[in-house]
């Protein structure tokens, strides 16, 4: 469960952003607005990436543990953007390791690496270069990448405008299936009302 | 405080506490503060004395501004007719591997091209000239300083281009430009009517940088310069290498002599900037489309030949000395090659060779880290890098060299310390810093932070993110800008001689030693020994991401 309590966000007078919701274990919150009107500032203060020029204030719960203070790595929240970001130089597993969390040997990691790539489809890609994967194949990387560093939360900003109608139908209802499965509770940003109709939940729209 | 946050404060230490001691000992000894043993106690009243002096001064001023009038008006001759063409691109590849060749090996190379008894003389002779012996011409080492002024000229005009061409990548070069034309202004006089103005401001430091160093140049001034008298840094590097120690603090006062003759050229520079600014205006306002500028093209695309086949034979021809048999006046290449020379000086390459290395890598890695220190610090504090943080960077690479390394010399002998490797190394770091930090920065701010972002949200600390995701993903630019920090070190000759106590003996020191002997295949090896050991690194900086990451397509642009 993730507690946005009396989240505001100002830059010098001006008022960015203000929530005050609690978004449930597969529940997916979707924050709508015209560009520039402060979503990805939102989504920033909740992953700990604030410019500093921004003024923060109110809390952030996540599962009953106050993580506003906490730095990005410690809060246990992962985010997609519309670039999947994969890194350029590690092949398909070794981002898929970079996410992983300590533990188990290499045979075991192996194998976490292997299930999780079956999982979406894509059996066998360990090895292979992310820059020769197609805009899905890498979405899906992307996803499981996140998935596997076992985040309590989940934030999605334009998570799928890269991607064209049919594939974009396709990853979004494979994000929503996993984090409804992990009971993760999401926060979309989007501004194509089609995700937020997908989403089925709440709708705040801000800006 | 943790030890990242130290690491931009011990950067600009290391980059101008070197500066500030050697100010401090060039005129602490004009009221008195430093004292030598015999030394006289006016040394200003002696070098006021010699009468050498308003000869010397007036070479330094001339030489320098004289070449970089001559550079930045070829850069801008080049640029207004050239923007966009192919031509451009093509001069673009072939200048960029020039800007890390050793002064002191274009300046030889550029000798052997243009002496009576040069390539250029060669190939014209005798069928055009008539000539079967060299001409009875005092080309190089004119006292009039035209050579030098030339030599000066062709080596900074590629890195005014290239800084140039750039600053013109962050500017919005096309689109004002296109508007411009439709306005009816011919391509040249667009260019200069409305991308000039935007572009010199941003060129404004790297232009004060190259007047700053080509009026107190000193190793080119050795190769291709007057000598009776000399230019003014010289003869301070006479005073400060003369067995007689109490010489020392006449080469201190004539440093102070430089720094103020360095200072009003710039501020005259400064001034005429204005001048040519007011001007521009009427100009740019007084509402002519310029039709007749375009007709400059051809000379733009002489200008560009020229200064590249100045470098680029002046290099092929050191080459050619190092492998040449019988070589008579005037046959245009030598009756045989034979690698005698090779066998003859090889052996003795060696030791130079090492501690050419030995230096430079040492100054290179320390460079490094403090740079990408700098650079993650203020990342993580979120700090964008403002203008007068580039003002800093700059501010070594503008006050002359030959302006303060004779006070650290004349600091160190009144202490009692001794020159030697390490002060070598503090000394080339001063100047390996700035340009390792300005190849590194633009690269470093145009990563997308948004894989730290994820890597943060997928639970990785930040010392992880760098090591394990950032400087990976920066390999190459990383590599690139060791090898220029690599290339600027080797180059160095002036730190290395008076730093090192005249006893650290590098390719560059030996190479300039050569140059008043006449050993032309002396001169031919380590000229290109030289050039090697500054272009390789660049070689090696492009091989190497290739190879490591020879399966991974999206590390390369």
């Amino acid at each position: 469960m993730l507690h946005l309590q009396n989240l505001t966000i100002t830059l010098g007078q001006r008022l960015i952003a203000q929530v005050d919701t609690t978004v449930h274990g597969g529940e997916v919150l979707t924050i709508m607005g015209p560009s520039g009107s402060g979503k990805s500032t939102l989504l920033a203060a909740i992953t700990g990436t604030l410019d500093p020029a921004f003024a923060q204030q109110g809390r952030i719960i996540l599962d009953g543990q106050d993580i506003t203070a906490l730095p990005t790595e410690a809060r246990r929240i992962g985010i997609l953007f519309q670039d999947d970001l994969l890194f350029p130089h590690l092949s398909v597993g070794q981002n898929l390791a970079f996410g992983l969390p300590k533990g188990g040997n290499r045979k075991e990691r192996h194998k976490t690496i292997e299930t999780a790539l079956r999982d979406v489809g894509l059996q066998g890609f360990a090895n292979r270069d992310p820059a020769t994967l197609s805009g899905g194949q890498k979405a899906r990387v992307a996803l499981m990448r996140m998935l596997l560093s076992q985040p309590k939360a989940l934030l999605l900003d334009e998570a799928f405008s890269g991607l064209d109608a049919d594939l974009r139908e396709q990853i979004r209802a494979l994000v929503f299936t996993r984090a409804r499965v992990q009971n993760l509770p999401v926060v979309m940003v989007t501004h194509d009302p089609a995700d937020a109709e997908a989403a089925a939940g709440p709708v705040i729209h801000i800006g | 405080m943790t030890l990242l946050a130290w690491v931009p404060r011990l950067t600009l230490a290391a980059m101008l506490l070197p500066v500030a001691a050697g100010l401090w000992g060039v005129f602490a000894p004009l009221f008195g503060f430093i004292t030598l043993n015999g030394a006289s106690a006016a040394p200003m009243a002696d070098v006021l004395a010699w009468p050498g002096l308003p000869r010397a001064a007036w070479l330094s001023v001339v030489t320098g501004v004289g070449s970089t009038l001559i550079a930045l008006g070829l850069v801008i001759l080049i640029l207004s007719q050239l923007h966009g063409s192919r031509a451009l691109m093509w001069l673009r590849r072939a200048l960029s591997p020039l800007l890390s060749v050793p002064h002191a090996s274009a300046a030889f190379g550029l000798a052997f091209m243009i002496a009576p008894s040069g390539w250029i003389a060669r190939a014209v002779s005798p069928w055009l000239t008539g000539w079967d012996r060299p001409p009875d011409l005092l080309i190089l080492n004119d006292p009039a300083g035209i050579a030098l002024t030339l030599g000066l000229a062709v080596k900074e005009m590629p890195f005014l281009l290239l800084i140039a061409l750039a600053a013109l990548a962050q500017t919005d070069a096309i689109r004002s430009l296109a508007v411009a034309r439709s306005l009816g202004h011919s391509g040249a006089g667009a260019w200069l009517k409305v991308v000039l103005p935007r572009l010199y401001g941003q060129i404004r430091l790297p232009v004060y940088v190259v007047l700053a160093y080509a009026m107190t140049a000193v190793d080119m001034a050795l190769i291709l310069g007057p000598t009776t008298p000399s230019t003014l840094s010289v003869q301070i590097l006479r005073w400060m290498s003369d067995p007689d120690l109490t010489l020392r603090l006449q080469g201190a006062a004539g440093a102070v002599i430089q720094l103020a003759l360095v200072i009003a050229a710039l501020a005259a520079w400064f001034l005429a900037e204005k001048l040519v600014g007011k001007l521009g205006l009427l100009w740019i306002t007084s509402g002519t489309r310029s039709p007749w500028l375009p007709a400059l093209r051809p000379l733009a695309i002489a200008a560009a030949a020229t200064s590249a086949i100045a470098v680029l034979g002046g290099l092929a021809s050191l080459a050619v000395w190092s492998f040449a048999a019988r070589w008579q006046f005037p046959d245009a290449l030598p009756e045989a090659l034979t690698t005698r020379t090779l066998d003859r000086f090889l052996p003795q390459l060696g030791a130079p060779l090492a501690e050419t290395a030995l230096i430079a890598t040492t100054t290179t890695l320390i460079a490094l880290i403090l740079c990408i220190g700098c650079l993650e610090a203020g990342y993580r504090k979120r700090k964008p890098l403002e203008g007068r943080v580039m003002w800093l960077v700059y501010l070594p690479l503008l006050i002359p060299q030959i302006a303060f390394l004779p006070g650290l010399q004349v600091l160190l002998i009144s202490g009692g310390l001794t020159m030697g490797r390490w002060v070598v190394i503090l000394s080339h770091l001063v100047f390996v810093i700035p340009y390792i930090f300005l190849s590194l920065s633009d690269p470093w701010q145009a990563w997308n932070t948004r894989h730290a972002t994820v890597a943060h949200a997928l639970g990785a600390s930040p010392t992880r993110v760098l090591f394990a995701i950032r400087l990976p993903m920066l390999l190459a630019p990383i590599l690139t800008a060791a090898a220029v920090g690599f290339a600027v070190s080797v180059g160095q000759y002036l730190p290395t001689l008076l730093a090192g106590g005249g006893r650290i003996a590098t390719l560059t020191t030996e190479a300039v030693a050569l140059a008043s002997g006449g050993d032309r295949r002396a001169i031919g090896v380590y000229g290109i020994a030289l050039t090697l050991a500054a272009l390789l690194p660049f070689a090696l900086a492009l091989a190497l991401p290739r190879i490591l990451y020879a399966n991974r397509r999206g590390t390369h642009p």
